[in-house]
C-alpha cells in the first residue's frame, strides 16, 4: 500500500511565455533561457531577484546544467532543479516546483525549457542520446526516434486496426489549430490527402507524422495561489498531477503508457472524470502516441483510439479539442521546450490568452508529458490537470 | 527468396571511387562484450548468474534482481518479429548511401526485445525469426534477424553483404600457392565464386606437387611474390594492388626446435623474415590500396586474412622460435586491424592447431587438414568473423588459455598435456 499523497491544492501556475521558434539558430541554449526569463520578468512585473526558484530543462545546454545558468544569468535562487527529461519535463518541472512552493522552499519558481538547434545538432544528439541509443538503436539505420515509433505505430495498426487516415485526422486537426497560432512554424494548411501522399520516412511513419526540430523556449511561473493573487497575475490552479517512469517494462513493444497506471489517482485528485475535461494537450512526438494517450487517460477504451478519432473533431472548436496550439507536429519541436508546449498553451487557454485558437468556455484542461526514448520506447509519462481560477 | 547476386558490370573509370563512411562505431565498454562474441561468430547476451534473467541492451547490473554477476551466454536467437520498418531517411552517411534499409523489432523467446537489421527473406510481422550477431563494417557487433530457414542465395542479401566479405565475384590474392594449405585455399576460393585468384609463388623454378592443378583453373593467375623481398612485394602491389578485394597471407616458414637444439639465429631470422616482416611488407604495400576501395560497389575491397597459429597465444617450446614469430605476427595483425578498421576492412586472424603437413610430421593427431584451413577461411569471410581457431587442438588450447594462461604455459612446457 503506497502512502496517500498530499494534494496540490493552492498551487498556481501563471505567466506562460514562448520565445519564438526558429528552424535554426546560431545562439546557444543559454540565449533562449535568458530570453525566456526576460519575458517572465517583463510579463509578471516581478524583479529578477524575486524569482527564488528555478528549473531548467534542455538538451543543448551541455556541459552546463541548471546551476551554470544561475551564474550565466545572474540569478541567486534558493531552490534549483535540473530536469533533462525532454517531453516529460513540463509536467515534471511543474510537479517539483509545486511541492517547493507548498513547502516554502521557494516563493516564485521559474520553470524554463529551452533548446537551440544548429544545423547539425539533431544528428549529433541522436547518437549520444543515451547509453542504449549508442549501443543498441543508433547503429541500426540511425533513423533516430522515427524508426522506433515506426515499430510502435506498425504494431498498433496491426493490433487495433488503425489506419494512416486515423493518424492523419490528428495531424490535420493540429495543423488547423496551428494556422491560428502566430508562433507555429507551419503556416500552410494540411489536407488529409496531402498527409497520406507525403513521402515515407520510416514506414509506416511519413513526413507529417514527424516533428521538425527547431530552436525556441517555453516557460511559466509556479507560486502559491495567494501570491499570484497579490501580484495580480492571471493564473490557473493545479488540480492533480502524476508521473511514472519505465512502466510496463515487460511489454515487448509499447502499446500502452504509464498514464494508465496512475490515471485513477489523477482524476480522483481533481475530483473530475475524463468527460469533465474541456481540452487536452497531449504530447505529440508522433500521432500514434496521441492516440495511445486518448486510451490510457480514459477518454476511450484500449484499442478504441481509431474509432474515437473518427467520431470526434479534434480542433480547438471541435468536440474534443486536442493540442490547440498546433502541438509539436505543427509548431515545431524546440527540444525540451516541446515538453512545455502543452503547459503554456493550457495556461493560455484557461486564462483567456489563447486568442483565435481558444476553446470556448474552457475550465478544465489536461496536459501530458512523455519523454526520453533511451532504447525502444519512451520511459517518462506524466499528466497534470489544470483548472481555471474562479 | 534472395535473388542471386549478378556479376557486377565493369566499373566506370570516369566516376570517382566512393569513399567509406563507417556506420556508427561508438559503443560502451559493456556493449563490447557482444562484439567480442560476434568476432568469433557467436550471438551472446548478458545472463544474470543469480536470477537467470536474459537482458538487452547490455547493462552494468541485472535489471531484474540488481546483481552485478552478469555473464555473456550464447543464445539460440529464436524469436518473433513484432514490427518492421523500412527507412527512407537516415541521419548517418553510411545508411544514407544504402537506403532503403529495413529494420525489425524482435521479441526473443528468451525475453528481451531487440532492434535488428532485417534480412530480406523475413516477411512482415508477426513472423518467426532467428537472430544472430554479426560485425558490421565498423567492426562492431550488430544483431540481424534471419529467416528460420534461409534460401540458397541468402548470403547475397544486400544488407548481409554489407556485413560480410563473401568471396563471390571478388578478386583475391593468396600469397603462397606452393604449400598444400595454399592450394587448398585457392581451390576453396574458386569454388566459392571468386572472380580472380592471384597466387603468389616465390620460387617459380621449383616444380611442386599440386601446383599444376591450381594453375589450370581459369580463375587462377600465378604471380611472382617473395615476401622476403620488399621490391617483389612492391612490384606486385603496383600491378594488382588496386584490384585486390581480399588478401590472404598464408606464407609462412615453419621449422621445429626451440633455443637450445639449434645453433645460431639463421633459422629464427628466416621465420621472422616471412612470418613477421613478410606480413609487414605486404601490409605496407597492399593495405592502402585496399582501404581506398572499401566502398567500391558490391564487390568492394573487404578483408585481410592472416594465417597465424595457436602457438601465437602461448609458446610451444618444441616449436619455440616458430611460436615466437607467430606471436610477433599476431601482435602486428592487431595493429593492422586497428589501422584497417576506419576503412571498414575486416582483418581475420586464423589460429590453427598443428596443420597436417611435413613440419608437424612428428606431432600426434588430431592435426588440421589443409582443406579444413581453406574452408575455415571461406566460412570466416562469409560469416564476417574476426578470429578463427580451426581444429580440436586449437579449440582446446584456446579454452585452457582463456581459463588460465599461466597454467597453459606450464602445460605446454610439459609437452602440451
Amino acid at each position: 500500500m503506497t502512502s496517500r499523497r498530499t494534494s496540490y491544492e493552492g498551487v498556481a501556475v501563471a505567466v506562460p511565455v514562448t520565445v519564438p521558434y526558429v528552424r535554426y539558430s546560431t545562439h546557444n541554449a543559454h540565449w533562449f533561457i535568458g530570453q525566456a526569463l526576460h519575458a517572465l520578468v517583463e510579463a509578471s512585473g516581478l524583479a529578477k531577484e524575486q524569482i527564488d526558484g528555478l528549473t531548467v530543462s534542455s538538451f543543448s545546454l551541455a556541459p552546463d546544467t541548471a546551476v551554470g545558468v544561475t551564474q550565466h544569468l545572474g540569478l541567486s535562487p534558493r531552490w534549483l532543479d535540473h530536469i533533462p527529461t525532454g517531453g516529460a519535463s513540463g509536467v515534471m518541472s511543474l510537479r517539483r516546483a509545486a511541492r517547493a512552493v507548498q513547502a516554502g522552499d521557494a516563493d516564485v519558481v521559474a520553470c524554463v525549457a529551452a533548446d537551440t538547434n544548429h544545423v547539425d545538432s539533431f544528428r549529433q544528439t541522436l547518437g549520444s542520446f543515451s547509453n542504449f541509443a549508442r549501443d543498441a538503436s543508433y547503429p541500426y539505420g540511425s533513423g533516430g526516434p522515427n524508426s522506433i515509433f515506426a515499430f510502435i505505430t506498425a504494431n498498433y495498426m496491426r493490433t487495433y486496426g488503425a489506419t494512416r487516415e486515423d493518424f492523419g485526422r490528428i495531424a490535420v486537426a493540429q495543423r488547423d489549430n496551428a494556422l491560428k497560432n502566430p508562433n507555429a512554424l507551419f503556416k500552410k494548411p494540411l489536407t488529409l490527402d496531402e498527409y497520406i501522399a507525403a513521402r515515407p520516412i520510416s514506414d509506416p511513419i511519413h513526413l507529417f507524422d514527424c516533428v521538425m526540430p527547431c530552436a525556441g523556449a517555453e516557460a511559466f511561473l509556479v507560486m502559491r495561489e495567494e501570491r499570484a493573487r497579490e501580484l495580480g497575475l492571471a493564473h490557473v490552479l493545479v488540480r492533480g498531477a502524476i508521473e511514472r517512469h519505465n512502466a510496463y517494462a515487460d511489454d515487448p513493444v509499447m502499446l500502452r503508457g504509464g498514464w494508465r497506471v496512475d490515471r485513477d489517482e489523477l482524476y480522483a485528485q481533481a475530483g473530475a472524470a475524463p468527460a469533465d475535461i474541456d481540452f487536452v494537450q497531449t504530447y505529440d512526438d508522433y500521432p500514434v502516441i496521441v492516440m495511445l494517450q486518448f486510451e490510457d487517460l480514459g477518454f476511450c477504451d484500449k484499442g478504441g483510439g481509431p474509432a474515437f478519432v473518427r467520431a470526434n473533431t479534434l480542433t480547438h472548436d471541435g468536440s474534443f479539442p486536442n493540442n490547440t496550439s498546433g502541438g509539436q507536429l505543427s509548431c515545431g519541436q524546440a527540444g525540451a521546450a516541446g515538453g512545455f508546449l502543452g503547459m503554456t498553451e493550457a495556461i493560455r487557454q484557461l486564462t483567456g490568452q489563447a486568442g483565435e485558437h481558444a476553446v470556448p468556455g474552457a475550465k478544465l484542461g489536461l496536459v501530458t508529458g512523455f519523454g526520453m526514448v533511451t532504447y525502444d520506447r519512451c520511459l517518462c509519462t506524466g499528466a497534470v490537470i489544470l483548472g481555471a481560477s474562479s | 527468396m534472395t535473388m542471386p547476386l549478378m556479376k557486377p558490370k565493369r566499373k566506370n573509370p570516369v566516376l570517382r571511387t566512393r569513399q567509406m563512411n563507417l556506420p556508427p562505431w561508438a559503443r560502451g565498454r559493456v556493449a563490447l562484450g557482444m562484439t567480442a562474441a560476434a568476432a568469433e561468430g557467436r550471438f551472446e547476451l548478458q545472463v544474470c548468474k543469480d536470477c537467470s534473467a536474459v537482458q538487452y541492451p547490455p547493462r552494468e547490473a541485472c535489471h531484474r534482481c540488481l546483481s552485478a554477476r552478469l555473464q555473456w551466454r550464447a543464445q539460440s536467437g529464436e524469436g518473433t518479429l513484432l514490427g518492421t520498418t523500412t527507412l527512407h531517411h537516415s541521419n548517418d552517411p553510411f545508411f544514407r548511401e544504402r537506403l532503403p534499409w529495413r529494420l525489425g523489432l524482435v521479441q526473443l523467446a528468451a525475453g528481451p526485445s531487440l532492434i535488428v537489421h532485417l534480412h530480406g527473406e523475413v516477411g512482415d510481422a508477426p513472423a518467426p525469426v532467428k537472430v544472430g550477431a554479426r560485425l558490421d563494417r565498423a567492426g562492431q557487433a550488430v544483431l540481424i534477424g534471419f529467416p528460420p530457414e534461409g534460401s540458397e542465395h541468402m548470403a547475397d542479401d544486400k544488407m548481409l553483404r554489407e556485413m560480410t566479405s563473401d568471396p563471390k565475384f571478388r578478386k583475391v590474392l593468396v600469397t603462397d600457392g606452393k604449400t598444400a594449405v595454399g592450394q587448398a585455399i585457392v581451390q576453396a576460393l574458386v569454388k566459392a565464386g571468386a572472380e580472380i585468384v592471384w597466387v603468389g609463388h616465390a620460387e617459380p623454378w621449383k616444380k611442386l606437387p599440386g601446383f599444376d592443378d591450381i594453375s589450370k583453373l581459369p580463375q587462377v593467375t600465378l604471380v611472382p611474390l617473395d615476401l622476403t623481398n620488399g621490391r617483389s612485394v612492391s612490384e606486385l602491389a603496383g600491378e594488382i594492388g588496386g584490384k585486390v578485394d581480399i588478401v590472404i597471407n598464408n606464407a609462412e616458414v615453419h621449422r621445429t626446435f626451440g633455443i637450445g637444439a639449434r645453433r645460431g639465429t639463421d633459422v629464427a631470422k628466416a621465420e621472422m623474415d616471412i612470418n613477421y616482416f613478410g606480413a609487414l611488407r605486404l601490409a605496407q604495400e597492399f593495405g592502402p590500396a585496399l582501404k581506398g576501395r572499401s566502398a567500391d560497389g558490391v564487390t568492394h575491397a573487404a578483408a585481410w586474412v592472416n594465417l597465424l597459429s595457436i602457438y601465437a597465444l602461448s609458446n610451444y617450446p618444441p616449436h619455440g622460435t616458430f611460436s615466437a614469430s607467430k606471436a610477433a605476427a599476431y601482435s602486428l595483425a592487431q595493429c593492422l586491424r586497428a589501422e584497417m578498421r576506419p576503412a571498414g576492412i575486416r582483418v581475420i586472424n586464423l589460429f590453427p592447431g598443428p596443420i597436417d603437413d611435413e613440419w608437424n610430421q612428428n606431432l600426434p593427431p588430431p592435426k588440421v587438414a589443409p582443406s579444413a584451413i581453406a574452408s575455415a577461411i571461406v566460412k570466416a569471410l562469409r560469416d564476417g568473423v574476426e578470429d578463427v581457431y580451426p581444429g580440436d587442438v586449437a579449440q582446446e588450447w584456446l579454452e585452457r588459455w582463456r581459463d588460465n594462461p599461466k597454467v597453459l604455459e606450464r602445460e605446454l612446457a610439459a609437452g602440451g598435456n
